[in-house]
């Protein structure tokens, strides 16, 4: 447990990734450094196949590198064990996909639960967390009601609500407004900024999406497995 | 349990296909029990039998008669409380069909030797009082809509009475029930004297003998020194615990259990198969929830649990309701008509029944459990 | 609207595409043939405990061939004839003649004690005495090992069924016959008939050694004709120095095993449903999977105009294929299984045992293919509806 003296949230030192897909070697990441201060809004930029989403897998602790050093809020990730992973995972990180990834089969209140149901937490006490969750992303209304008869970006509401419901240390979304006309997208950027600046959450976006990207605190561009300041041109 | 909307949700997903593997489990399990009370029905009464009793018989074959004088012989040996005799009397109701066991007794000794007949005092001395009256068990009373003060003829092929008829007429005065619910009451009890008197041949002649041993313990050495004693007599005897008689008489029906067994062994192999592959397909589709699910937290035990309580809530739940169904159906009564000399659903099987459902969930539900926690969260995610 | 010709082209190409993608689908189809292999071949084999039950009391009872009881005996056991009665039953019109006489054998038998191989427990096996002609007069009979016993020598033979399931009785072991041993001197089949559960000798030993005088029981007699029958039986009931009845040896055989003919029918029926329902709900099932595992693909054949009816019959054919092969192996499965297991029972009027083996018949597997059929068929239907009806652009997204 090494707690840094400034408030660096994520650590990540000479990382680098390689997939093993049959006989080849696809090398996605290499010596890749990086620091991220608690409250930032980060957004993460490159063409596709740069490995964006690989790198914001690493930080999640959705996978493991093939080198290097991943740090987040003091815990080195790259040593843990996958159990001891998912209960990290549980604490600290909010996810929130591209395709918002809820299951058609619950309700939006249900969907939101899921994460708490990890906890001890009673059931008034669960029910309690996902109807402010739910106030803060603006969906408390349509709480019993299906993804089917959701629209899009209130499905990915319910997705941001899912993800910030317990609290997280770092919440990380992967191309959060892909799937979402201008409209829609605008609202959701909207809400995360807000979390990042009202409620002080750390963010680390990935997007394709100059507009989105426009919100963030900062930018970093990757592109062949490296970071820079600025789009390769 | 907090999870068990997650986990009904999910069956809910396929309706159909939840539907035609439950209702698969479901006949799976009525057929369960429906074996279950044929099997009781054709070799439960050994478990019935008394510990301390033992039966003996004409060493040749139980056709064979023997003289009633033996009892005398009988009581004399050391360990031996009580002896009374019965004999088969062989008789049909009306039609060749209507078959059940009839046997003259020595009603005083008899209800002494077995208690688990229960009888009401009322009844009981009705019974002694009259001397062609009879007993007869609830089962067949019920069968042929006997009520207590009919006259009832049985037609006999195998004794004539002095007048040269094979029809024999008794008064019914009394019906009985076993202390046990699962014990034979389809049989009729007469007096031994009104048999004796009124028969044509084999006067002084009984069927067998049962006797009581101070000390079930001993069964088996005083079995031995009743055989001993009428070694070499005109009538040699083999003396077993009751128990043995009965496993012997059940062993020559057929290797029932066994082929109850195999029936069983194929129906649930075929609903493993049913039930498993509904679960892989189940498990399949949904490659990318489980990789959020991995992603929000939850652990590979975590999702192993959850898949293989889904697979044990679809089959417990069609167990139990084919256990129910089989119970209703059983209660209805013997689909023979009566060849059986029971027919229920006894309660230990009922719950080998359960048993065995939360076992076939989780047999079913192992392997795709185990591809459901093998998944990489990042592959999963990306196949939503 | 596609010609005839061209439809079935369609049906072709589809099936082909099935086909060709068989092994993607394979966990469900195999899933769906294993399924209803079991089922078959339960089903079969329940069945065919019935069947060679049946067969053991059929094949002991020949049309041209009676038996005379005592009038009133339900069975051999109570039934009494004396010498003067067997030998005016030997002289009526009907019966087939030899040079030595006409072919009637006057019998008795006793009930005899020994233990089954299976269990080691006791049970009743018939001994019974035979006149000259019985070989003749059951001509079903060969001896299979050993010799025919000789006429006025305490020396017995055993049935093949008898030999398989009680212990002791190879030729040349001894067995005990009430305070006796006699030997074994061979082993007889009888077609799988009621009389190899038996063991013979001759009536007149029989009769000294258990004091029987010279009492018979019945008299077993080949006619002439299965047409001489009316006229053998009324010249015996019409005789009034007899009290007898005359039965043809099928119609008594069918009498005896009634009881557990019935038992067995009456058992294997409510099984053999419960079966089938339980076998066409998971057929169903599997089938499903089977066919919307095609869905997309469907969708796919469909978007580039082949015709819905179309694919709901390439559909329903997979299906049956995979029934017919899934019916084949239970049928096959179920022969190698059961067919000829011995086995015996009791028989409720003398308590011995009867001993009968599984036949697992033409017929029965023709049934089993037939039920593989129908359940491939029903099983096949719906699914193949619902994936020629599902709109195009749903079943693409499907998964």
């Amino acid at each position: 447990m090494n707690n840094q003296s400034d408030n660096t949230l994520v650590i990540v030192e000479g990382v680098a990734k390689v997939f093993h897909r049959g006989a080849e070697d696809i090398q996605v990441l290499a010596d890749l450094h990086l620091k991220v201060p608690a409250g930032e809004f980060l957004a993460l930029m490159g063409p596709s196949g740069s490995g964006k989403t690989t790198l914001l897998n690493l930080i999640g602790g959705l996978d493991r590198p093939s080198e290097g050093v991943v740090e987040v809020a003091g815990e080195r990730l790259d040593q843990l064990s996958d159990r001891r992973l998912a209960a990290w995972r549980a604490r600290h990180i909010g996810f929130v996909f591209q395709l918002y990834n809820l299951m058609p089969m619950l309700t939006a209140e249900r969907n939101v639960e899921l994460s708490l149901l990890l906890t001890h937490l009673s059931k008034a006490e669960r029910k309690k967390h996902v109807d402010a969750a739910l106030a803060v992303v603006g969906l408390l209304p349509r709480a019993r009601h299906y993804p089917r008869t959701l629209s899009g970006g209130e499905q990915q509401r319910v997705g941001i609500a899912r993800g910030i419901v317990t609290d997280p240390t770092l919440l990380l979304c992967d191309e959060p407004t892909g799937d979402l006309d201008r409209k829609a997208g605008d609202g959701i950027l909207d809400l995360l900024q807000a979390l990042n600046r009202e409620h002080g959450k750390t963010i680390i976006m990935v997007t394709h999406d100059p507009h989105a990207s426009a919100r963030a605190s900062r930018t970093l561009h990757l592109d062949k497995g490296q970071l820079s300041d600025e789009a390769v041109k | 349990m907090k999870f068990f909307q997650l986990i009904w949700s999910n069956l809910k997903r396929k309706k159909l296909r939840t539907s035609l593997t439950l209702l698969s489990i479901v006949v799976a399990f009525i057929l369960f029990g429906f074996l279950s009370a044929v099997k009781q029905a054709l070799v439960g009464g050994v478990e019935l039998a008394g510990a301390d009793r033992l039966v003996v018989r004409h060493k040749v074959s139980i056709i064979q008669l023997l003289p009633e004088s033996y009892k005398a012989r009988i009581e004399r040996i050391p360990g031996v409380v009580l002896a009374t005799h019965q004999t088969w009397f062989g008789g049909v109701y009306r039609d060749q069909k209507n078959f059940f066991m009839q046997n003259p007794v020595v009603p005083e000794e008899f209800l002494k030797m077995h208690p688990e007949l229960v009888l009401p005092p009322d009844q009981t001395k009705a019974w002694l009082q009259t001397r062609t009256g009879a007993i007869v068990g609830r089962k067949t009373a019920e069968r042929f809509h006997w009520k207590i003060g009919d006259k009832v003829p049985l037609r006999t092929p195998i004794w004539q009475k002095e007048d040269g008829s094979q029809t024999w007429e008794f008064d019914i005065v009394g019906i009985y029930d076993g202390k046990d619910k699962r014990m034979d009451t389809t049989a009729l009890f007469f007096h031994y004297d009104y048999f004796d008197e009124a028969r044509r041949g084999g006067k002084g002649q009984v069927g067998w003998y049962s006797i009581r041993v101070k000390d079930p313990g001993q069964a088996p050495e005083v079995a031995r020194r009743v055989d001993e004693e009428f070694e070499n007599s005109a009538a040699e005897t083999k003396a077993e615990p009751e128990g043995a008689f009965i496993q012997g008489w059940a062993n020559a029906i057929g290797n029932i259990v066994l082929i109850v067994a195999a029936i069983l062994g194929a129906v649930f192999f075929t609903i493993l198969l049913v039930a498993g592959n509904t679960m892989a397909q189940s498990v399949r589709e949904r490659t990318g929830e489980w990789g959020v699910l991995k992603a929000i937290g939850y652990s590979n035990g975590q999702v192993v649990w959850l898949v293989l309580a889904e697979s044990c809530l679809l089959t417990v739940l069609g167990g139990g309701l084919g256990l129910a169904v089989a119970w209703l159906m059983i209660a209805r009564g013997d689909p023979t008509g009566g060849l059986l000399p029971t027919f229920l659903f006894p309660r230990r099987d009922v719950l080998v029944g359960l048993a065995i459902s939360l076992a076939l969930g989780l047999v079913a539900g192992i392997f795709p459990a185990l591809q459901a926690m093998r998944l990489r969260v990042a592959e999963a995610l990306r196949r939503m | 609207m596609a010609g005839p010709i061209n439809w079935f082209s369609q049906i072709a190409s589809i099936t082909k595409f099935g086909l060709l993608s068989l092994p993607q689908r394979r966990g469900a189809v195999l899933a769906a043939m294993i399924g209803i292999a079991g089922v078959v071949s339960v089903l079969v084999g329940v069945l065919s405990i019935a069947a060679g039950f049946r067969q053991a009391m059929t094949v002991s009872g020949s049309p041209d061939r009676a038996i005379v009881l005592r009038s009133g005996a339900e069975s051999e056991m109570v039934s009494g004839l004396g010498r003067d009665e067997t030998r005016v039953i030997a002289d009526a019109p009907g019966l087939a003649r030899t040079a030595q006489g006409s072919l009637a054998s006057a019998e008795l038998f006793v009930i005899i004690n020994l233990p089954k191989r299976t269990t080691g427990t006791d049970a009743n096996v018939p001994l019974r005495g035979v006149g000259p002609a019985a070989l003749q007069v059951r001509d079903k009979l060969r001896i299979e090992e050993g010799r025919m016993f000789e006429r006025g020598k305490a020396e017995v033979i055993v049935g093949t069924g008898a030999a398989r399931e009680f212990a002791g009785l190879e030729t040349g072991s001894r067995i005990k016959v009430g305070r006796y041993e006699w030997p074994v001197v061979g082993v007889f089949s009888a077609s799988g008939g009621v009389s190899e559960s038996e063991i013979w000798t001759d009536a007149k030993v029989l009769q000294d050694a258990y004091h029987r005088g010279d009492s018979f029981q019945a008299v077993y007699a080949k006619l002439n004709s299965p047409g001489a029958f009316q006229e053998f039986k009324d010249s015996l009931t019409s005789n009034p120095q007899l009290t007898v009845k005359v039965v043809r040896q099928s119609d008594y055989y069918a009498e005896q095993s009634e009881t557990v003919t019935r038992l067995i029918t009456t058992l294997g029926v409510l099984i053999a449903f419960l079966m089938a329902m339980g076998a066409v709900f998971g057929a169903l099932n599997t089938m499903y999977s089977a066919v919307s595992a095609r869905t997309r693909e469907i969708a796919t054949l469909r978007a580039l105009g082949f015709g819905g009816s179309a694919v709901i019959v390439s559909v329903m054919v997979e299906s049956l294929l995979l029934a017919l092969i899934g019916g084949a192996i239970g049928g096959a499965l179920a022969y190698a299984a059961f067919n000829n297991f011995h086995t015996s029972t009791m028989n409720w009027q003398s308590f011995s045992q009867v001993t009968f083996a599984f036949r697992v018949t033409p017929a029965l597997l023709v049934r089993g293919v037939v039920w593989a059929s129908v359940i491939g068929l029903i099983g096949g239907l719906f699914p193949a509806m619902r994936a020629a009806r599902l709109p195009i652009a749903t079943a693409l997204r499907e998964l």
